[in-house]
């Protein structure tokens, strides 16, 4: 953590380009982070906590280790995406920013992955996956399942 | 590469560019954006290589990687040049024919070529597709020309020529004279003219000024600015610079939406190869003008593309909106003044200097010059990024070029503006696209989404679905659009689930102006905008969904299910 730190200024605006890193290394921002950050930047842990809670980049808890993101931009949207977004979260059980129990699959929801024309589109740890029909989910998420 | 001291300089690299430019019979070109990697064009790019290299062929034919060349329904894709040959959508398996016939044997594959789905006509060639003989590529066609990771591509595209131009032949004033000249207007929204607002933050006192690329792009449903940013990022940088130069600004940044990851690191990449040969930094090309740039990623908050939002994220806190004035332009980044351009705003600056306000004020209307990319997307045929002068009528747009409606369905209207915008019916469909038509007839330009609908969208839920958006995105400071988006969106909610009243839809009306007016910012200035406008256009199917308990769509789950069932299925056809 302090290596990390070390990299970057100690200014306000230093702030969200840490939390970008920290998220990068640990795969959420880890509590004990925070009063480093905090430190590290001479502002209160509650203005980091203000900052990270405001963006929805952030998260507290790591995620599983498949991160499904499901788009529920307008495109997607008119094209099936509601449909296909219900069906994963039927099939993970689970809702939008939670982990499975087993933490294989968290789920995720974005507004828009700009590749509009061909949605509706899926992301799986930043693979994408364009044209999800309904039918394509359970395919899909057996297939990292079932990944070694 | 030895850093460029003299605008001579640019000039030789140019001409020695030129010159050591390999002699090829054929060089291939895959389009490798966003959607071409969701398609695939990694694996085509692999199997192109690996062929060609089995075969002998390194030398002979060219192989070049290139941004997004538009046709997104067709990805992965190739265009083959000399001649402009479109193949697509490829698969690996397709690939040792492609070098065995067509580059080897010049035999055009009929099974690749383009047929028009509607005429079965054939098009071999890019510039004869529908898609593509309507548009005008003035900022996307060099994409199949440019490999955005080498900005010797951009040099051997006439790149930093304007630049050089301005620094060397412009006073500052003379540049800003002939960006207000070219009727330039911003491409984020607003269209607020281009060379006024840099006059005013000009104008300013200060001990230094700023300037902003706002590549945030919010708007669900469009991908232009990203592209650009992917396919051709210096021309970005290269209109920043000029920008810097005539406000006088010494810093800027381009803050990159977080779900543009490719756009992020291409711009990052662009950015430090100009650094490198002296095209950023301290004496640009040997002049007394400095300027440097920063690249800030976002962190998911759609508004940060409102600048008072951006300018508080950049400064590292939450990205709260505030009152205007003062503007940017007077108190803007560190309390300096700021001016804050689009993206493809940014991109115009380089071919207005180069070709002239002259010449660039000939393409489009009285009111909107030049040429706009939008994102036709939604149940379209031909989905894609569409560049077309301004004044070319929805029809155009959605018919010739987008090739109608997706399988077989009837339109019912198309959205623009995003959630700020509106939705245009059939009626409006010989509308020609320039600012002030699309808010005369109750939408906005916005920043080019174009998203179209057929008979299968319900617009009861497409409203509740916009209020879904900005009651989440809502910053919470001001109280009508924390609370009143959230109250539009929970009427909508009940209408859909079968449960409205007809008085509801006053209530909606009377929320929405009062949230409308009353709204610090843009974000809740606009938000009620897809609740009046479907109010306006479909207030029928708000009845129906009322009074019948039916929507008419097939949509809303809990009303008549059997439609439900239906639709879903044909939906994704
Ligand atoms: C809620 C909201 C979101 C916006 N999002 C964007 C955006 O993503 N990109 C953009 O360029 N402008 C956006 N704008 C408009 C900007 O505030 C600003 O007007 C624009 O960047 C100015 O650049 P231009 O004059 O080149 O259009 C948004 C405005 C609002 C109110
Ligand atoms: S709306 Fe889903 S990718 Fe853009």
């Amino acid at each position: 953590m302090d290596e990390l730190l070390k990299e970057f200024g100690r200014e306000q605006k230093d702030l969200i380009h840490i939390l970008h890193k920290v998220q990068s290394e640990y795969g959420c921002i880890p509590a004990p982070a925070v009063p480093r950050i905090a430190e590290h930047l001479n502002i209160t842990p509650n203005e980091v906590y203000g900052v990270l809670t405001f963006y929805k980049a952030f998260r507290l808890q790591p995620p599983g280790k498949y991160t499904v993101t499901v788009c529920q931009g307008t495109s997607c949207h008119v094209r099936g995406g509601a449909a296909v977004f219900a069906e994963v979260k039927k099939q993970l059980g689970i809702g939008a920013g939670e982990t499975t129990a087993d933490r294989m699959f968290s789920l995720e929801t974005v507004n828009c992955f700009g590749c509009c024309a061909i949605g509706p589109t899926v992301v799986v740890n930043g693979r994408y996956h364009s044209q999800v029909r309904v039918a394509d989910v359970g395919p899909l998420l057996a297939r990292y399942r079932s990944r070694p | 590469m030895k850093k460029l001291t003299d605008p001579s300089d640019l000039t030789a690299w140019k001409a020695r560019l030129a010159e050591q430019r390999p002699v090829r019979q054929k060089t291939v070109v895959v389009s490798n954006g966003t959607c071409g990697r969701a398609s695939g064009s990694s694996a085509v790019i692999e199997a192109l290589s690996r062929i060609l290299e089995e075969r002998g062929l390194q030398e002979a034919i060219g192989l070049e990687v290139t941004g997004c060349h538009g046709f997104c329904e067709r990805e992965p894709n190739i265009v083959i040049l000399p001649d402009g040959l479109f193949y697509g959508p490829l698969k690996p398996d397709d690939i040792p024919r492609i070098v065995d016939q067509t580059l080897l044997k010049n035999k055009v594959i009929p099974g690749l070529v383009y047929k028009d789905p509607r005429t079965r006509r054939a098009f071999h060639l890019l510039k004869d597709i529908p898609f593509y003989r309507k548009q005008m590529r003035l900022l996307t066609g060099d994409n199949v020309r440019i490999d955005p990771d080498r900005i010797e591509d951009y040099i051997l595209a006439d790149g930093y020529q304007a630049l050089s131009r301005a620094l060397f032949d412009m006073t500052a004033e003379e540049v800003i004279r002939e960006v207000d000249a070219s009727g330039l207007r911003g491409r984020g929204g607003a269209g607020f003219p281009t060379g006024k607002k840099w006059q005013f933050c000009r104008n300013e006192t200060a001990d230094r000024r700023y300037i902003i690329c706002n590549a945030d792009e919010g708007n669900p449903g469009t991908y232009m600015d990203r592209s650009i940013l992917t396919a051709n990022p210096h021309c970005v940088i290269e209109g920043m610079i000029i920008g810097a130069y005539a406000i006088g600004a010494a810093e800027g940044t381009i803050y990159v939406r977080m779900e543009a990851p490719h756009a992020l690191g291409q711009v990052t990449l662009a950015r430090d190869q100009a650094r490198k040969v002296g095209l950023l930094g301290r004496s640009i090309l040997g002049s007394e003008f400095h300027f440097d740039l920063h690249i800030v990623e976002g962190a998911g908050a759609y508004v940060c593309g409102e600048e008072t939002s951006l300018i508080a994220s950049i400064e590292g806190y939450r990205a709260v909106s505030r009152q205007r004035p003062p503007f940017p332009a007077q108190s803007g980044l560190w309390g300096r003044p700021t001016n804050i351009n689009n993206v493809e705003t940014w991109a115009n600056v380089p071919l207005i200097i180069r070709k002239g306000a002259e010449w660039y004020s000939r393409i489009g209307t009285a009111q909107s010059k030049g040429t706009k990319i939008f994102s036709l997307v939604g149940k379209i045929r031909n989905g894609g990024q569409v560049e077309v002068p301004m004044g070319t009528t929805l029809r155009e747009v959605i018919t010739d070029i987008g090739g109608g409606i997706k399988d077989g369905k009837k339109f019912k209207a198309v959205q623009t503006g995003g959630p700020g915008g509106g939705f245009l019916p059939a009626e409006f469909l010989d509308l020609p696209i320039d600012y002030d038509s699309l808010v005369k007839a109750g939408s906005t330009m916005g920043s080019g989404g174009m998203i179209v609908l057929d008979e299968t969208t319900c617009m009861v839920d497409l409203a509740r679905h916009y209020m879904h958006f900005t009651q989440e995105e809502s910053c919470g400071k001001c109280v009508p659009c924390r609370v009143g988006t959230k109250q539009i969106h929970d009427i909508l909610v009940r209408i859909t689930r079968g449960e409205g009243k007809e008085e509801d839809l006053a209530e909606l009306e009377e929320l929405a102006e009062t949230v409308k007016e009353a709204s610090l910012c843009g974000l809740g200035q606009g938000a009620p905008n897809p609740v009046l406008s479907t109010l306006r256009h479909f207030r029928g199917e708000y009845l129906e969904h009322i009074k019948h308990k039916r929507c008419p769509a097939g949509v809303c789950g809990e009303l008549s299910p059997p439609a439900r069932k239906g639709a879903r299925k044909r939906k994704h056809g």
